[in-house]
């Protein structure tokens, strides 16, 4: 098993992590530049800063007009139909109950009477499922891949998986798209456009963005060609579905497709077939709703995380499930191998990675999961204590989110420091076959009081891994792993940094190292 | 056309197993019914006894097994109506056309049939003053008069009424709401999780309809009650067709009850039947055994077989070219001996004919658009007939549409008027000629080397030549007396109006068929760049890419025409699937993404293919991600 206890001890305080090269994470001042042969890898990949105070706040916070008019009491019918039609029986009864008009007696009672069952029968609700009793916006904190999600100015971040094009989702409810090879920035902004929580570009498309937002899911259709950096609210396409709101975590297929949404309220998860934007609902009762949704890359298999102490994992054929029960907690996060042979994942509470190795696809098991019985874990991540200059340091926790880079060679992880210790990145190498191996890599740190809140790999970095972090700062660094990836090597030297750069000497320890053999 | 008939065997089949699943659902439903219609909330326990009592009572056995009956007809209604490509009436009269049809009617009357004597069950099985037709007059005045007289049981004739309503209502919205189509799932889901899923809804449907048609049918039992009275000289007990006895809360809930119960086994035995017809079927790639040949994957799609296995084929391709490696590896393989790629070259040839078919049809449909500023485009019945069915097996969905040919003038209208003039005599040809232009433009450049002659694709060049009798046909019927049909023409006119998004809806009705090629074709050569061990992709690979490209181009204009909207209506979750309305945003979504599929599998190698200048400068966008 890895742990932290065999990393290499983090960066100095102040030192800010570069790059990695020759198998070491190198760290330096934030003023130093890369070498030069690393130069032209990143020079057209924008490093911003959007700090919190440059986002304007909500000008409303309320979403109707009301405000705007003067306050007029209507009858009590239609505050009745009103009330009906924004909140439902709930609101009806509640409507009648507080009524000052001269309502029926015994219809004020026995409105009294079933509002009270109904409360009754929601806690009851809710004591089964504790995340029904928060609000939408505490539940999408809750269960946001962000670490930070209602305080920092980045909610969600994602990379197209093939172009060098990311979108940003801010505090203020907008998303900014950048792109390398162009200086517009659009922003995108839409009236139901409210708490991301997640985005996910389509894949085999030049630039379709899903957005899950507190009500809906919607699906902007932006113009690459475009030079417009306001695009209209007509670019976005609205799915909703009744009963599937908010909505925190999205997954497009691979194939490109179908959409995937998920509520940690609704049992059923959806696929959406957006060009048409017919749905279909995959219930499976229990589990009170699904969290966090994981499609792995070869597009067989599907990571569903469930607010309690269950999660399944699809089967992206004939959609059948396998259930996995987990002792502690509920599934935080997990992450796919590239073939979608391995699961990694981690559970609430407790501070290791676990890792499902399921049977390799072949596709003429129809239905079948084919998934082992029991998880292994394969690193351990419990808080340990490291000696620094500045004196003892400790490191470690529950995981919050995990990622793992397209080549399999790399995963990051942000472990989620106990008050004690402090929210750091640790990054891994990983190899996948033939046996799976896990090795430590080393922290990366950013700025001097910047916790990282999310973090991505870029699709498709040929010259190894690029981690993109957001910190809590508003900082969105990018920081590149070289390496020389066992499965697809690179075959022309000329290209390979490492050459260059082999005068660097780095210690190569020897180290007790997960492995399966 | 006798090795269809495998096929044809295997779909009868599950639509028996569908029909007998539906059939052994029934009971719980009738159980269900007898609790629910004896209900008496004051007394529960006394309830629960009757209502276990009355199910084992001979008359309600004998009730379900009529019922079975009356599922096993309608199954096999089912079974004869149903289409893979809807056709949907552009206008009114269209529609009032496909009403008053004879196959129409029959289905309404035989619906109707059913529905009374579903009704007559429910009024047994309910019991109490439902049970008989006609009861001895006790309220006459004279007790001699009780002897003689036999008065009739207005309640019960109510049900009875109101079942004949109810299933010719039913068959109405069959008609009108396309039931006949069978939506072809999203995602793949075994067939009970595919049952489960529906049920609730399904359920909820029938209650709402219910409800609908029980205050349609009192406002019409309202109004013509009287009449029948007048006419049959009936003598009733309790007269309902007066507003006090209406509205009574007893007999509206229980007739709510009866269209529900008459609803949810018609609607079950409708939705096991799709469920079944649409389950993914398995074909061979590569035959076994010699006489398993004509079964196999590559000689089904190349012939011209009944649309539904063609969409079942192409579904199965599909599916394979997406999941399975070791069929894959079939299609690309070589014979033996010979060492052709027979497979491969079958498969490819028949989704490039399919979808440039599609090219020429939607090339047809802006001419017209274009020329007249309205569309003109031929019924879709009779293009299916052109181009799928040259002298192929007649099946009963070609009967169904080609009925509509029948119906064929109303998309001349404008040209019919114009053709009544002597001046304009020469229309049909002017209207022949705007149609041959398609085959002179260059976009319409075959590609090399897959021409077939053989293909259906031909059939299609000849639909015009069948489109330009149209108007013959109707100048010659109207040649006796000129100013009747004038007039006539004049109404009709005002009944045509045809509606744009109907036309376009039409024009794809069939475009799964063509979403399923791309799907297929694509991953197929998105999975040769690894698998393809002889490289037989790469021979078909500019052909391809030219037959792609031009269809984007053409679907592209489409969507910037007139009338035409960008986005898909909102479908209701309803149980009627309308799924028809908006496969043109699935095809030119799934388009787009299959050209980038083979883009990002193949990149720069796809500057080596040989494309013409115009395409290679449309690449390259698709290479830059830029389309």
């Amino acid at each position: 098993m890895c742990s932290l206890a065999l990393f290499p001890p983090p960066p100095l305080l102040g030192d800010v992590t570069l790059y990695e090269g020759n198998n070491a994470l190198v760290s330096g001042r934030v003023l130093e530049t890369l070498p030069l042969p690393f130069q032209s890898q990143l020079a057209d990949l924008p490093t911003l800063t959007i700090p919190k105070e440059t986002l304007k706040a909500h000008s409303r916070l309320e979403h109707s007009t009301k405000p705007a008019f003067i306050h007029h009491r209507e009858s009590l019918w239609k505050r009745c139909i009103n009330a009906w039609r924004d909140v439902g029986v709930c609101g009806v009864l509640s409507e009648i109950t507080s009524a000052e008009e001269e309502v029926l007696q015994w219809v004020k009672t026995g409105s009294r009477y079933a509002l009270a069952v109904c409360h009754w029968v929601s806690s009851l609700h809710g004591s089964l499922f504790p995340h029904l009793s928060l609000t939408s916006e505490d539940m999408i904190a809750e269960f946001s891949q962000a670490v930070d999600w209602a305080g920092c100015s980045i909610r969600a971040f994602a990379w197209h998986p093939h172009t060098s094009k990311f979108a940003v989702a801010l505090l203020d409810d907008s998303i900014r798209v950048y792109n390398t090879n162009s200086a517009t920035v659009p922003t995108l902004k839409h009236r139901l456009q409210r708490n991301v929580a997640s985005m996910a570009w389509k894949p085999l498309c030049a630039s379709i963005l899903a957005v899950a937002c507190q009500s809906c899911v919607l699906v902007w259709h932006l113009d690459p060609t475009s030079l417009s950096t306001r695009p209209s609210s007509g670019c976005a396409q609205v799915l909703s579905h009744p009963g599937h709101s908010p909505v925190t975590s999205l997954a497009w297929a691979p194939s490109g497709g179908m959409l995937l949404s998920a509520s940690p309220v609704d049992t059923a998860m959806l696929v959406w077939d957006v060009s048409t934007e017919n749905c279909v609902q995959l219930q499976w009762f229990g589990g009170g709703g699904v969290t966090h949704l994981a499609w792995s890359p070869d597009g067989s298999k599907v990571l569903a995380a469930t607010p309690s102490a269950v999660f399944r994992v699809w089967e992206a054929q004939m959609w059948t499930c396998e259930r996995w029960p987990t002792i502690k907690g509920r599934c935080q996060t997990g992450c796919w191998s590239p073939d979608g042979s391995r699961l990694l994942f981690t559970v609430l509470g407790e501070s290791v990675i676990y890792s499902l190795s399921f049977s390799e696809y072949k596709g003429e098991m129809q239905g079948q999961v084919g998934g082992p019985k029991t998880a292994s874990i394969v690193a351990d991540l419990s808080e340990t204590t490291f000696e620094t200059v500045y004196g003892e340091e400790r490191i470690g926790g529950e995981v919050h989110s995990m990622v793992w880079d397209p080549s399999g060679e790399r995963l990051a992880v942000i472990i989620r420091g106990n008050p004690g210790s402090r929210t750091v990145i640790a990054v891994f190498r990983t190899r996948n076959s033939p046996v799976f191996e896990l090795l430590p890599c080393g922290f990366v740190q950013g700025e001097q009081g910047a916790q990282p809140q999310l973090i991505a790999f870029h699709p498709c970095f040929k010259k190894g891994a690029l981690l993109t972090v957001c910190w809590s700062t508003g900082r969105i660094s990018h920081i590149p792993f070289f390496f020389v990836g066992a499965q697809f090597p690179c075959f022309s030297p000329s290209h390979s940094p490492m050459a260059s750069l082999s005068r660097s000497s780095t210690r190569v320890r020897e180290q007790p190292l997960f492995s399966e053999l | 056309t006798t090795f269809f008939l495998a096929v044809l065997q295997v779909l009868g089949w599950r639509a028996a197993v569908g029909a007998a699943w539906a059939v052994l659902l029934l009971p719980p439903c009738a159980a269900a019914f007898v609790v629910l219609s004896s209900a008496d909330l004051c007394r529960p326990l006394r309830w629960v006894s009757d209502s276990f009592n009355d199910l084992y009572t001979s008359y309600t056995i004998f009730c379900i097994l009529l019922m079975s009956v009356v599922i096993l007809v309608i199954s096999i209604f089912n079974v004869e109506f149903y289409t893979v490509a809807p056709s949907i009436p552009c206008s009114r009269l269209a529609l009032i056309g496909k009403i008053i049809h004879p196959q129409q009617v029959i289905h309404s009357v035989v619906h109707a049939i059913m529905g009374m004597l579903v009704a007559w069950c429910a009024a047994v099985i309910t019991k109490g003053r439902f049970q008989f037709l006609a009861l001895p007059c006790t309220a006459s005045e004279s007790l001699d008069a009780v002897v003689s007289y036999v008065c009739l049981n207005e309640y019960h004739l109510f049900f009875l009424l109101f079942g004949a309503f109810v299933g010719y209502s039913y068959s109405l919205l069959y008609l009108v709401n396309n039931m006949n189509y069978l939506p072809f799932p999203v995602i793949q889901q075994y067939k009970y999780l595919r049952f489960r899923r529906s049920l609730p809804q399904l359920v909820k449907h029938s209650c709402v309809e219910s409800l609908y048609l029980v205050r349609n049918f009192c406002i019409a039992y309202y109004f013509f009650g009287k009449c029948c009275d007048i006419i049959l000289f009936l003598h009733k007990i309790h007269p309902l067709d007066n507003l006090a006895g209406l509205l009574d809360l007893s007999l509206f809930y229980h007739t709510w009850l009866c269209g529900v119960f008459l609803l949810i086994p018609w609607y079950i035995a409708w939705l096991l039947f799709k469920i079944y017809a649409t389950e993914a079927y398995h074909f061979p790639v590569q035959p076994t055994f010699a006489e398993e040949t004509d079964q196999c994957l590559p000689k089904i799609l190349s012939s011209n077989p009944p649309l539904i296995i063609k969409f079942l084929a192409l579904q199965d391709l599909m599916l394979l070219s997406q999941y399975s490696p070791v069929r894959r590896q079939e299609v690309f393989s070589l014979s033996q001996p010979g060492g052709h790629p027979h497979n491969w070259t079958a498969i490819s040839r028949e989704c490039l004919n399919l979808l440039s078919d599609l090219t020429q049809k939607l090339i047809i449909h802006q001419e017209a658009a274009a020329t007249n500023g309205r569309i003109k485009q031929p019924s879709p019945g009779e293009i299916n007939k052109s181009l799928n069915f040259p002298g192929a097996a007649v099946i009963e969905e070609m009967a169904f549409q080609a009925h509509r040919s029948n119906v064929l003038p109303r998309t001349h209208m404008p040209s019919l008027v114009k053709s009544l003039s002597p001046l304009k005599t020469s229309t049909a040809s002017d209207l022949g000629s705007s149609f041959g232009s398609p085959f002179t433009s260059p976009a319409l450049n075959r590609k090399p080397g897959i021409l077939d002659l053989n293909s259906p694709w031909h059939g299609s060049v000849q639909s015009p030549h069948i489109m330009r009798r149209g108007p013959k046909l109707w100048t010659s019927s109207s040649g006796g007396g000129r100013s009747v049909p004038v007039i006539l023409l004049f109404l009709l006119c005002i009944m045509e109006k045809l509606n744009p998004e109907a036309s376009i809806q039409a024009v794809f009705s069939d475009a799964q068929m063509h979403i399923w090629a791309l799907e297929g074709l694509s991953h197929l050569v998105a999975a040769s760049f690894t698998e393809d061990q002889f490289g037989v992709v790469q021979t078909t690979l500019p052909a391809i890419l030219n037959t792609l490209l031009t269809l984007q181009e053409v679907v592209d204009k489409h969507f910037k025409l007139p009338h035409v909207s960008s986005k898909p209506p909102r479908i209701s979750g309803s149980l009627v699937d309308t799924s028809y309305k908006t496969l043109r945003f699935g095809l030119r979504a799934s388009l787009r993404t299959a050209i980038y599929r083979i883009t990002t599998t193949f990149g720069e190698h796809l500057n080596a293919v040989q494309v013409s200048t115009e395409h290679k400068k449309r690449l390259q966008q698709f290479l830059e991600f830029k389309e």
